[in-house]
């Protein structure tokens, strides 16, 4: 008896292992050529298109728009404002989500159904909203139109939920065993989180952080009521992009683009680093 | 006395999970608090660990009341039924993580940390993750980690609960020699009768949020002070007035006996080394169960269909079964 079970997964198992080309069972194989066609059409081939684009005027005119003095101050804005941004995100989005796991008061669902709205709202719209409370007609006479502030305020708006519905989940999942155990070891509920709660965090908190910070950098929205636009002062990449655009230099848009994209992935990959070397060093 | 219970209670809502419990457990020894899963053994402890706060009454451990001290001042270590282990820490820097708290020099840490996955025999473990352990072994290093800051009572909450029953049985016999080793005052949560028998030198049955009985194991098995501690320390059956341990009965299978009562065997299963006899006994209501030995029962050729008759062994534990005691 003992002997047959122990016998049929040897040979049953190197049978149903694929011998194909990638090692890849027929139907595995169908929906791998899928993704990739679907990938490929929507995402890779455009973002060859544009990398092509920027390279068609050759590297002299690609270096050039990038450090025309214009929009590298546009660059410079963006990429500066959304890392600040990501920074506030980070922390806040952190405790927003411990508050909505941990504590329970009265509205509490309430709550966790409204950080959802930037995600819902087209994001002109959260300009909009933010223009009727900080405009040039606040209630509460605050004007923020035309700053580097409102564009730090609208980014923060639009930006909130990433790392608050990333790290909820983590948190919700982790064991209050756990914690009770470093407790009865004798350390503080601040030494608890840090060396024990936040090593299980980062790597939600650094996913979250780099959805925020890509959706940062791209924002254009909210960002044309907001920010003004006035050059070297509060003129983003995505509206730069516009202006190029406006102006028939699709060589300078895609060139813009192109370095978008760079910082994009750049971000992404270091705060992938980051959060493996925090998650095990505890 | 180690841990000294006074007045504990504890409520959940409605629900009574502890009522007034008072008990003491002298330094140095291993007991066990045993009962039925939602009796409340696992509050009491949780209580004495401070990890639960208690409703009246005080807890004082090695004199000092600690009833309103947090968990971090009451010097205690804590396993838990599914280890609690800190995952993104390798084996060695869990066993340290209380020294760490405490800025103990790194040398010391390190020498310590050192002796104690010897002693749990996970030295060549010391940097794996706890991800690439088996339960038995992230016990081991729960236990480990709990020793390192030499806690002045160990408390293990069904320590052994996740593991499958041989690893079970191993760390049973491990947990006594090693507690033989460091003799460090130990209480451990068990709803397994035959774990509290075997490896505590003092036993608490709780049930219901009470205190059944205290006692060594010889003594509760013996002398169980009530129908319940009699029940939940191994199996009960009635033979004529009385109730009694299946294998405390005599059967023979010819009369004579003074005070035997005849019976029919209606069902005969063996199990591993022993035979367990279902008998009818002739005016009884409910059929008795007897438990023989393999060799015992082969050699007396009882099956289903003989005629026996039974009677107590000399110096069986029995009680007197009451109107209201029910099988």
């Amino acid at each position: 008896m003992t002997e047959t079970l122990a016998a049929t997964p040897g040979p049953a198992r190197t049978t149903s292992r694929p011998s194909g080309l990638f090692g890849l069972t027929p139907t595995s194989g169908i929906g791998l050529g899928l993704a990739l066609v679907w990938f490929s059409v929507l995402v890779l081939i455009p973002l060859a298109a544009v990398v092509g684009a920027a390279a068609a005027g050759g590297w002299g005119s690609f270096w050039n728009t990038l450090t025309d003095a214009q929009t590298f101050a546009a660059l410079r804005l963006t990429v500066l404002e959304a890392a600040g941004v990501t920074v506030v995100n980070a922390v806040i989005g952190t405790v927003v989500a411990w508050v909505l796991v941990r504590d329970h008061f009265f509205g509490k669902r309430v709550l966790d159904v409204v950080i959802d709205i930037p995600f819902a709202l087209p994001t002109i719209v959260a300009g909009l909203v933010l223009l009727s409370l900080y405009g040039p007609e606040s209630p509460v006479g605050i004007n923020i139109v035309n700053t580097r502030q409102g564009i730090f305020l609208a980014l923060l708006f639009v930006t909130l939920p990433f790392v608050v519905r990333t790290v909820q989940p983590v948190l919700l999942e982790l064991d209050a065993d756990v914690e009770e155990a470093a407790a009865s070891l004798g350390a503080s509920r601040l030494t608890t989180f840090r060396r024990i709660i936040l090593p299980s965090l980062v790597p939600a908190i650094a996913a979250g952080s780099s959805l925020g910070f890509a959706r940062a950098i791209s924002e254009f929205g909210s960002l044309v009521l907001i920010s003004g636009n006035t050059p070297y002062q509060t003129e983003v990449a995505s509206l730069k992009i516009l202006k190029f655009i406006e102006g028939d230099n699709q060589a300078g848009a895609a060139a813009v683009a192109v370095l978008l994209l760079l910082v994009a992935v750049v971000t992404i990959v270091v705060l992938d680093l980051i959060s493996r070397r925090v998650a095990r060093r505890g | 006395m180690s841990i000294e219970v006074r007045g504990v209670g504890k409520r959940y809502g409605d629900f009574v999970a502890l009522d007034d419990i008072n008990v003491s457990l002298p330094t140095g020894q291993l007991t066990a608090l045993l009962g039925p899963s939602g009796g409340g053994k696992s509050t009491l402890l949780r209580i004495i660990a401070g990890l639960e706060s208690t409703d009246g009454g005080s807890v004082e451990i090695e004199g000092t009341d600690a009833t309103k001290l947090p968990p971090q001042k009451r010097n205690v270590g804590f396993v838990f039924q599914h280890y609690a282990v800190f995952k993104h820490m390798t084996v060695a820097k869990n066993v340290a993580f209380g020294l760490e708290i405490r800025k103990r020099p790194k040398a010391e840490v390190k020498a310590k940390v050192a002796e104690l996955l010897e002693l749990v025999h996970l030295s060549q473990f010391a940097h794996r993750l706890p991800s690439q352990l088996s339960g038995g072994q992230r016990q081991r290093l729960a236990l480990a980690r709990a020793l390192a800051v030499e806690p002045s009572v160990l408390l293990l909450d069904e320590p052994f609960g996740a593991l499958d029953a041989k690893v079970r049985k191993e760390l049973r016999d491990w947990l006594r020699r090693l507690h033989d080793e460091v003799h460090v005052t130990t209480v451990f949560v068990t709803h397994d009768q035959e774990e509290a028998l075997e490896v505590a030198d003092e036993i608490v049955v709780i049930n219901e949020g009470r205190i059944e009985q205290i006692g060594t194991p010889d003594q509760l098995y013996d002398e169980p002070a009530n129908d319940f501690v009699m029940s939940f320390l191994g199996e009960v059956t009635r033979l004529g007035g009385v109730r009694l341990r299946p294998h405390d009965i005599d059967l023979s299978t010819t009369p004579g006996a003074p005070e035997s009562h005849a019976g029919v065997v209606v069902r005969s299963l063996r199990v591993g080394f022993e035979v367990r006899l279902t008998v009818e006994v002739e005016g009884h209501a409910e059929p008795t169960l007897v438990v023989l030995s393999r060799t015992h029962a082969r050699a007396l050729d009882v099956d289903a269909g003989s005629r026996v008759w039974l009677r107590p062994t000399t110096g069986a534990t029995a009680v007197p079964v009451l109107d209201v005691a029910t099988a």
